[in-house]
């Protein structure tokens, strides 16, 4: 009864909701589109279509800067995501498995103060450490500060996988005399595993983010492509800022894919 | 009776039991150690050096200097331009905040709702890819399409309706709904997809309206997606740096580009780490009251 009773206004609310939700789709994807198609517009000038053209990406990989940049970005991505990684799964394990010990709740507060504070806070904050420190600013500077991001991130996704994780096989495996390690290895470490890759796939992209912390902690001569491609679009608008826009989002839905799919494979195995 | 008090010694040995639990509790913090250490190094002492910084002093060329500690870039804040800057970043963030939920809420239901699970699966992805791509691009696409030829703008200057929106406040707005939407869908998504829809039955069955089951059956039990959400547009709408760097003008500067500038072309250190600091303790603030009102994760 109470179906056909609110299936009138259900219908005009679900009508609504579609609307809604296409409306949606359309504003997310229409600017992204139109970035792609103008990177191959053969027109200076990035709002005007000017007939197909590869130019705009053959000067990307002629411009050397900007492959500079983009290989420190990619070892900035790397390394970090590395370190933050095996540090973040480790923080996650304390936290979720050894119930009491020394420092225990401040740990758990600290680790989650990188996600809750705004980046502009948190690039102040490494800017006036290192300048204190006498740190070089570069590679390194850019690497420290990625890597202090991105461990609490890990960690976050690896304890939401630890806390659904049932404790007893591990125990069974230590009453089996499995030693630590082989415990950690052979039981711990698969169970975990999508939730460690989860959270490198996101340290990963995070690092490849970032504009706001590595543009005040980078150096001279060492900088990463989003915050040369920053640089760029602050001077002016060229269709070859379109070309190294559409490689990027191709990357980021490369990536996407990737851990969707590994996601499924993991839970099929389940 | 002697047999059966051995018994009762081997099944209960507290000294045996309480080393047992020092040793756990020991490699608990050994686990640990390695990015316990990181994150005093490079983020709770940073923390407290900005705070230590706010305090501090200038020398005549502008570098700070550690002694004379004063509260004057404290009392800075209070300067109308400063606390005009704050205003309009505090207002904008909440505004943006609430169209996200606005626009988020109906979406995430929408996509939560869908009976077969493959079109769920479909529609969510089609939310993972914007919200997993670089956020300086997706904002750059902003700028072509509301600059002088871009399609926003010739559309308003067709119909009349509004000329070239870029560097304007409206710009501002639109970058940042643009940016931090998928931010609030997906954890309205993961919290409305966990609703037991059993329960929204039951209330029709006992005669409440569509509305009613709505308002107070599925809106409560989504809280946590609200919550989640809008802590994750939120802070990163009052820090916001390179929206309004790209897409506003000089008459709509933010807290955040304000901050940098501070370390900069101005450079005041000491008034940027106070800034800044302010900044944290509104944080703090936020994060203690969404914590005491029973949210957990984020």
């Amino acid at each position: 009864m109470s179906v056909s009773e609110g299936t009138a206004s259900t219908g005009v609310v679900d009508k609504l909701l579609t609307i809604n939700g296409w409306a949606v789709y359309l504003f997310l994807y229409v600017p992204i589109l139109i970035v792609m198609i103008f990177s191959f517009s053969d027109h200076p000038n990035v709002g005007i279509w000017g007939g197909f053209t590869l130019d705009w990406y053959d000067r990307m990989l002629g411009n050397d800067q900007l492959m500079r940049a983009l290989r420190n970005s990619v070892i900035v991505a790397i390394v970090s995501t590395i370190v933050s990684t095996i540090l973040g799964t480790a923080a996650a394990i304390a936290l979720e498995r050894y119930r009491r010990w020394l420092g225990k709740r401040p740990f758990d507060a600290l680790l989650y103060l990188p996600v809750i504070i705004p980046d502009v806070t948190m690039a102040v904050m490494l800017l006036i450490w290192f300048a204190q420190l006498d740190f070089r600013f570069g590679l390194t500077t850019i690497l420290l500060s990625h890597i202090a991001f991105n461990i609490s991130f890990v960690a976050i996704v690896v304890r939401a996988r630890l806390a659904n994780m049932d404790e007893s096989l591990e125990e069974a495996a230590a009453d089996l005399y499995a030693g630590r390690w082989q415990t950690f290895r052979k039981v711990t470490l698969p169970l975990i595993w999508p939730g460690v890759v989860g959270g490198a796939l996101l340290a990963l992209t995070l690092s490849l983010d970032d504009v706001v912390i590595t543009s005040l902690v980078q150096g001279p001569g060492a900088t990463t492509l989003p915050v040369y491609v920053f640089g760029l679009i602050r001077r002016s608008v060229t269709p070859e800022i379109n070309a190294v826009s559409t490689v990027m989002l191709v990357a980021s839905m490369v990536l996407v894919f990737m851990s969707l799919g590994f996601q499924r494979r993991a839970e099929t195995r389940e | 009776m002697t047999q059966l008090a051995e018994y009762e010694k081997v099944e209960v040995n507290p000294e045996l039991e309480e080393k047992a639990e020092k040793e756990k509790a020991r490699r608990g913090l050994f686990t640990a150690l390695p990015a316990y250490v990181y994150l005093i190094a490079f983020f709770a002492i940073p923390l407290v050096l900005v705070f230590v910084f706010s305090f501090a002093s200038r020398s005549r060329t502008g570098t700070p200097v550690l002694a004379d500690w004063n509260l004057e870039s404290w009392a800075r804040l209070f300067d109308p331009l400063v606390a005009g800057l704050a205003w309009r970043s505090l207002w904008l963030a909440v505004v943006n905040t609430l169209l996200c939920l606005l626009i988020g809420y109906p979406f995430a239901y929408w996509i939560a709702t869908r009976q077969r699970s493959s079109t769920r699966n479909l529609l969510l992805v089609l939310v993972l890819i914007p919200f997993w791509s670089n956020f300086l691009v997706r904002t750059y696409a902003w700028r072509t399409l509301l600059d002088v030829d871009g399609f926003v703008t010739q559309f308003g200057e067709a119909t009349g309706l509004w000329g070239q929106l870029l560097f304007t406040l409206p710009a501002v707005f639109i970058g940042l709904l643009y940016g931090y939407l998928p931010f609030m869908v997906l954890p309205l998504f993961a919290a409305i997809e966990r609703i037991d829809w059993n329960l929204v039955e039951a209330a029709r069955d006992l005669y409440a309206s569509g509305s009613d089951a709505f308002r107070r059956v599925t809106l409560p039990l989504s809280r946590p997606g609200i919550v989640a959400g809008s802590i994750l547009v939120f802070i990163p709408s009052l820090g916001a740096y390179v929206t309004p760097d790209i897409l506003g003008g000089p008459n709509t500067t933010l807290i955040g580009e304000y901050i940098v500038t501070q370390f900069g072309a101005a450079r005041n250190w000491p008034f940027g780490a106070a800034v800044s600091s302010a900044i944290l303790i509104v944080m703090l603030i936020a994060t203690i009251y969404y914590f005491r009102s029973g949210g957990r994760t984020l």
